[in-house]
């Protein structure tokens, strides 16, 4: 690791002060996280005046009332199928585009790849209106398809994966079409398996996306059954108004599967956004 | 699609196979032409049906009075007109912009700091690192409900803390004057982690030598900073300045499940106006105005960004 700044001559005091104030920024940080989940497991919490840290009769009760009361089991089901189509969709759509825009050399491909670019530039709470108007002449109000197809591609997606398609060398492909393969082949049996990493930053994006979005899910999905978490949790929100304990654990159910998943993959979620940040 | 039937037909083929080689290439090309759009079919249906025809049905839909369910009336450049003089419409760029002057100096400075502080050798820095990052993966509507129950007036832990140093904390949320600061402080918690990783992928790419060479020639830490780190770090924080005015103009979630708009319209901004306008008031028209105005302001600004960004980005 290069050290820009290191500090090699700069005094120790200053070093441990630097340490101690990254040290407790982080417990601020993670700290909402943590009062979630106490507020959770303390009932009546949004009664108490005095709040604690050790949390008072601890109950599960909140959860068991989340999961009894709304279809809070259906709704975070229909979350999942959304946000794995949505990942598998933007899988398959990205990578065959990644793959023209680096080994397909054709007419117009630098304007299309520009093209592409610009949609990412086009945000869609822009789309909201004409987009509820296309799917309504479609018959997709109120319906999964709705939900999951203005999902199926991202521009981002196109932008990583050409990345690192490019970094993948041409002599393999060469070597392949002496060999007799074809484009398909190729992008099977050499392209896909040579950037797996960014594939697995790409599925961890899309299915972050998805899982954490609201505006159209909130849009296109009227009736409860079919409505996806974080539109459900605002509604919590408006049926427990003091039941806080209820709400947070909403919350807490919401973020455990970003969490395991965030976990397991930390490294692909960080290099992702930081590729994304690189020219 | 001319290119399709001349490829097959059989004329071709025989010319192609008694013709010179730059016939041959020709035709090679076309081949991976047809190649190309079958790899591109699966990524450009969809951004073509969901995001370009919607981007231009917005435009036609903008200029006509509509409320979703009946005729559509023509009635030309009425809605823009009308956006422009609206005070509603004018308080929702209002308070966006009031948005990003709060947001941005928080999460622009907090990742600087930050990221500086993870690229020295210090302790646990990819279990600080994975902290910082955490809220960037929860959704916002998760982030708005556990704020709005920080910061909960009489009961929140935050007016709680207050209290106990001696301060009397604010209203938050449910005062007119700090619903903006409530969803500012909501939202620069959320996206800190984001800023930090881009800037310290930005410093990582840094070559040592160049700030070797500034220390032998006798800079100290805050010259080095200045003279050879920041302008180094331009293009990350020229990206990081870019994406976070682009989400910075489209704040929603945040605000729908924090304030819905209030108190008394305090914190509505222009995304959640286009909202209403067109799912509560039945005003298509003036949403969709309201959506490429939106969509226009963006881009001008990244265009100005972008051709700004000469004067004080430097590419290594």
């Amino acid at each position: 690791m290069p050290e820009t700044l290191a500090p090699r001559r700069r005094p120790r005091a200053g070093r441990v002060l630097l340490h101690v104030v990254v040290v407790l920024g982080a417990l601020v940080m993670f700290f909402p996280f943590l009062w979630a989940l106490i507020t959770s497991v303390s009932p009546g919490s949004g009664l108490s005046t005095t709040p604690s840290l050790v949390p008072q009769n601890p109950s599960l009760g909140a959860y068991v009332e989340l999961f009894g009361r709304l279809p809070f089991l259906r709704v975070t089901l229909n979350s999942l199928g959304l946000a794995l189509g949505a990942t598998v969709a933007q899988l398959f759509t990205a990578s065959t585009a990644a793959y023209a825009f680096s080994r397909l050399e054709f007419r117009g491909r630098g304007v299309l790849f520009a093209v592409y670019l610009a949609t990412m530039m086009i945000p869609l709470q822009v789309l909201i209106v004409p987009l509820f108007v296309e799917m309504k002449m479609l018959g997709l109000i109120d319906t999964y398809l709705g939900a999951l197809l203005p999902t199926l591609s991202s521009a981002f997606g196109v932008f990583l994966l050409r990345q690192a398609v490019n970094q993948v060398p041409r002599e393999l492909d060469e070597a392949a079409t002496i060999d007799g393969a074809g484009h398909l082949r190729i992008f099977s049996r050499i392209v896909l398996p040579n950037i797996r990493p960014a594939l697995a930053t790409l599925a961890v994006f899309a299915f972050m996306s998805s899982w954490n979005s609201f505006l159209w899910p909130l849009i296109i999905l009227r009736s409860t059954e079919l409505q996806t978490l974080p539109v459900a949790l605002q509604s919590l929100q408006g049926q427990y108004t003091t039941q806080w304990d209820v709400v947070m654990a909403g919350s807490v159910v919401s973020i455990l599967p970003m969490l395991a998943i965030y976990v397991f993959a930390q490294q692909y979620v960080i290099q992702g956004v930081a590729t994304s940040g690189i020219k | 699609m001319t290119a399709t039937s001349e490829t097959t037909s059989p004329t071709a083929r025989t010319v192609a196979a008694i013709a010179p080689r730059d016939t041959l290439r020709r035709r090679r090309g076309r081949t991976t032409t047809l190649w190309a759009l079958a790899f591109l079919l699966p990524s450009a249906v969809p951004l073509i049906l969901f995001t370009l025809v919607p981007m231009a049905g917005a435009g036609w839909i903008s200029l006509h009075e509509w409320n979703l369910i009946g005729d559509m009336e023509w009635v030309g450049l009425a809605n823009y007109a009308d956006l422009l003089t609206d005070p509603a419409t004018r308080a929702a760029f209002g308070h966006t912009l009031y948005y990003l002057a709060g947001y941005l100096p928080l999460v622009f400075v907090g990742g600087l700091f930050l990221a500086l502080a993870l690229n020295t050798a210090l302790r646990g820095r990819s279990l600080l690192r994975g902290v910082y990052f955490l809220p960037v993966v929860t959704s916002w509507i998760v982030v708005a409900l556990v704020w709005r129950w920080l910061l909960n007036p009489s009961i929140g832990v935050v007016n709680w803390t207050l209290a106990l140093v001696g301060i009397d904390g604010p209203g938050w949320w449910t005062d007119p004057a700090w619903s903006m600061p409530s969803i500012i402080l909501a939202s620069a918690w959320k996206d800190l982690g984001f800023v930090m990783v881009i800037l310290l992928a930005g410093l990582q790419s840094i070559p040592v030598e160049l700030v070797e060479a500034a220390r032998v020639d006798g800079a100290g830490w805050w010259r080095r900073l200045v003279s050879v780190v920041l302008p180094l770090l331009s293009p990350s924080t020229f990206f990081v300045l870019v994406i976070s005015l682009i989400n910075g103009f489209q704040v929603f979630d945040q605000v729908y499940a924090m304030t819905g708009g209030g108190p008394n319209g305090s914190s509505d901004v222009v995304v959640l106006r286009i909202h209403s306008l067109a799912f509560r008031y039945g005003e298509a028209g003036d949403a969709s105005a309201l959506s490429w105005l939106l969509f226009v302001v963006v881009l001008a600004i990244t265009l100005v960004q972008v051709r700004g960004q000469r004067r004080w980005v430097t590419y290594a």
